[in-house]
């Protein structure tokens, strides 16, 4: 009976495992069909007004990449100040701070960008849009930091700090040397994980149909662009909305397992 | 320049802190008219961009003679102006109509019982859908399989994790719903649909950590009990489980604080429609979708309003994240 009821448990663990695995599976190979099914490598070549996804594509990688320009230098200063300079409470509060902010809802993260940035300057912006993201980002960052600098042994540490050198130059040569690959993999995680963000977008940067480099107007944005044509009655619409969606994932998915990648390698 | 770093990086610390704290009150003063028009009653009244005519009689025959004629009903000396489709855009072209009108006769009602429930409920289908496979998939990585096939099966997931939620959502709608709604019957886009697929999206976050919580079980203790000639099963149930208890509640509330605050998934699926669910298959709407739909036409009270239902959403999120990140997976380490 023991053994009958283990079996069943096992049955069951193994069960769900494969449905986990079947839900990844239907979703890209609905993916595949679908958004191979609408690809053209003219999507890269023309802009969203003229049925293509060029502005869009760019336009979502200018918004990341500002957003990790002003995100990854803040959150890996933060997250040094938490794991070498802070003693006590504050750095502790500051690291609980940053996780709580981790899961904030990306949709509040967008009123509140709303309500500091467009509101007073007039209207959505690329900028808008891209303080929202690293708001996003910056957690992140802290958090990876703080846990990678953690990992490097102290002794290292005392060795700068034995042959003269001062601690800002210990902590930039030595230690986020010995912690780059960890960083460098959160960071790219981070980057996979804001590149497909949609929320904090909707009303920030909004998006456009036209390329745009002009940051200080609506700036084109892939994510909100695939919400806006899914929902639009034709069918034209909804199949570029797939190949968009299908590229998106691409991307992100890359991103990702280039950063598992780089960690693996190191060890 | 040793002083400059450390000011520095300390200055980027309190940022975050800096940047709550402004999140609040950013939300807070936004929402403040609308505060201090609703109050606390806000959070149970069902009725969203209602009209609710004041000075009863004049009013009457002045809205009556409007372009709304069939939309209107009437009683003797309370007047309630009631549109029988509550589909938002309507509500905001009616909402514009009214406001050319006398302001003192009317005025704009605004409650947020439906989006909370929709957003309470949604979250509550996504949990009881995703708790049980997700802690299936624990156990297979953490005890079953192989380490080879539970490294790889571990990456598949967390691929899943990583998927953008906008995916989830047109999936959902497309694929995932028509299919569901064969079976149960009902609306496509419904209470039910929007919470399993948000269910299958905070799977893959929950499977993971909760692997992570039941991997603290040193060897030793589940060897011990190998020994004594316990099953998988029992050392699971007996063994893993009470030990990492207090982390894997910790991991299910942590999910829960995402599904809460999730919006493109959900947005495809739940329907938009400010209607109470009489049924699981009925059609309602959340806190995010009500954001992410209505953010862009509204204005004063009603963006007001919205950001009422931000600061609430926020609180409830903050509330859940730190009950789970302080009390749960504190004590779990």
């Amino acid at each position: 009976m023991r053994l009958f009821i283990n079996k069943i448990f096992l049955a069951l663990s193994v069960f769900s495992a494969l449905i986990g695995l079947a839900f990844l599976g239907w979703i890209l190979i609905t993916l595949f069909i679908k958004g191979l099914g609408s690809f053209h490598f003219n999507l890269f070549l023309n802009d969203l007004i003229e049925g293509g996804l060029r502005n869009l594509i760019i336009g979502q990688f200018i918004l990341a990449g500002l957003a990790s320009l002003i995100g990854i230098p803040i959150g890996m200063t933060a997250g040094i100040y938490i794991q070498e300079y802070g003693r006590g409470k504050y750095a502790a509060l500051i690291r609980d701070l940053s996780d709580i902010m981790m899961s904030a809802p990306s949709i509040v993260i967008g009123a509140f960008v709303y309500a500091i940035i467009v509101v007073p300057t007039g209207g959505t912006s690329g900028y808008a849009g891209a303080i929202a993201l690293a708001i996003m980002m910056i957690p992140v960052v802290i958090n990876t930091t703080d846990n990678m600098l953690s990992l490097v042994p102290r002794e290292l540490r005392e060795a700068g700090i034995a042959l003269g050198a001062s601690k800002y130059r210990v902590i930039l040569d030595i230690v986020i040397k010995a912690a780059k690959v960890g960083i460098m993999t959160g960071i790219l995680l981070a980057f996979a994980r804001i590149i497909g963000e949609t929320a904090p977008l909707l009303f920030t940067s909004e998006t456009s149909n036209y390329f745009s480099l002009n940051l200080s107007e609506s700036f084109p944005s892939l994510t909100v662009s695939i919400y806006d044509l899914a929902n639009e009655p034709e069918e034209s619409s909804r199949d570029l909305a797939w190949a968009a969606s299908f590229i998106l994932t691409v991307m992100v998915l890359i991103i990702n397992l280039t950063g598992r990648f780089i960690t693996r390698n190191k060890k | 320049m040793e002083k400059i770093f450390q000011k520095l990086s300390l200055s980027s610390a309190s940022l975050v802190f800096i940047i709550l704290i402004g999140i609040f009150i950013t939300l807070f003063s936004a929402a403040k008219p609308a505060i201090d028009e609703f109050g606390f009653d806000f959070i149970f009244n069902p009725d969203w961009n209602k009209e609710v005519v004041i000075d009863a009689p004049q009013a009457a025959q002045n809205t009556q003679s409007d372009t709304l004629e069939d939309e209107i009903i009437t009683d003797e000396d309370d007047v309630i102006i009631e549109d029988e489709d509550d589909m938002i855009a309507d509500e905001d072209e009616e909402d514009m109509m009214l406001d050319d009108e006398d302001e003192a006769l009317s005025k704009t009602i605004y409650g947020g019982l439906v989006p909370i429930v929709g957003t309470l409920l949604t979250t509550l289908i996504a949990l009881v859908f995703a708790l049980p496979i997700a802690m299936g998939i624990a156990v297979f990585l953490a005890e079953i399989a192989p380490k080879n096939i539970s490294y790889f099966v571990g990456i598949a997931i967390e691929l899943l994790a990583a998927i953008p939620s906008i995916i989830f959502g047109m999936w959902g709608l497309y694929y995932f719903a028509p299919i569901v709604a064969d079976i149960v019957g009902g609306y496509q886009v419904s209470l039910l649909t929007a919470g399993l697929v948000l269910g299958v999206m905070i799977l893959p976050f929950m499977a993971a950590i909760t692997r992570d919580s039941m991997n603290t079980t040193p060897a030793v203790l589940k060897e011990s009990a190998y020994a004594l000639g316990a099953t998988k099963f029992e050392v699971i149930k007996d063994i893993i489980f009470p030990y990492s208890k207090v982390g894997i509640i910790g991991s299910i509330i942590l999910a829960l604080g995402r599904a809460l605050g999730e919006t493109m998934a959900v947005a495809f699926l739940i329907g938009s429609i400010f209607v109470l669910p009489e049924a699981i298959n009925d059609p309602t709407i959340s806190i995010p979708v009500a954001m992410a739909n209505n953010f862009g036409e509204a204005s004063g009270l009603g963006e007001s309003a919205l950001f009422y239902l931000a600061l609430i959403l926020f609180v409830i999120s903050f509330a859940v994240i730190s009950l789970a990140k302080f009390y749960f997976l504190k004590k779990a380490k």
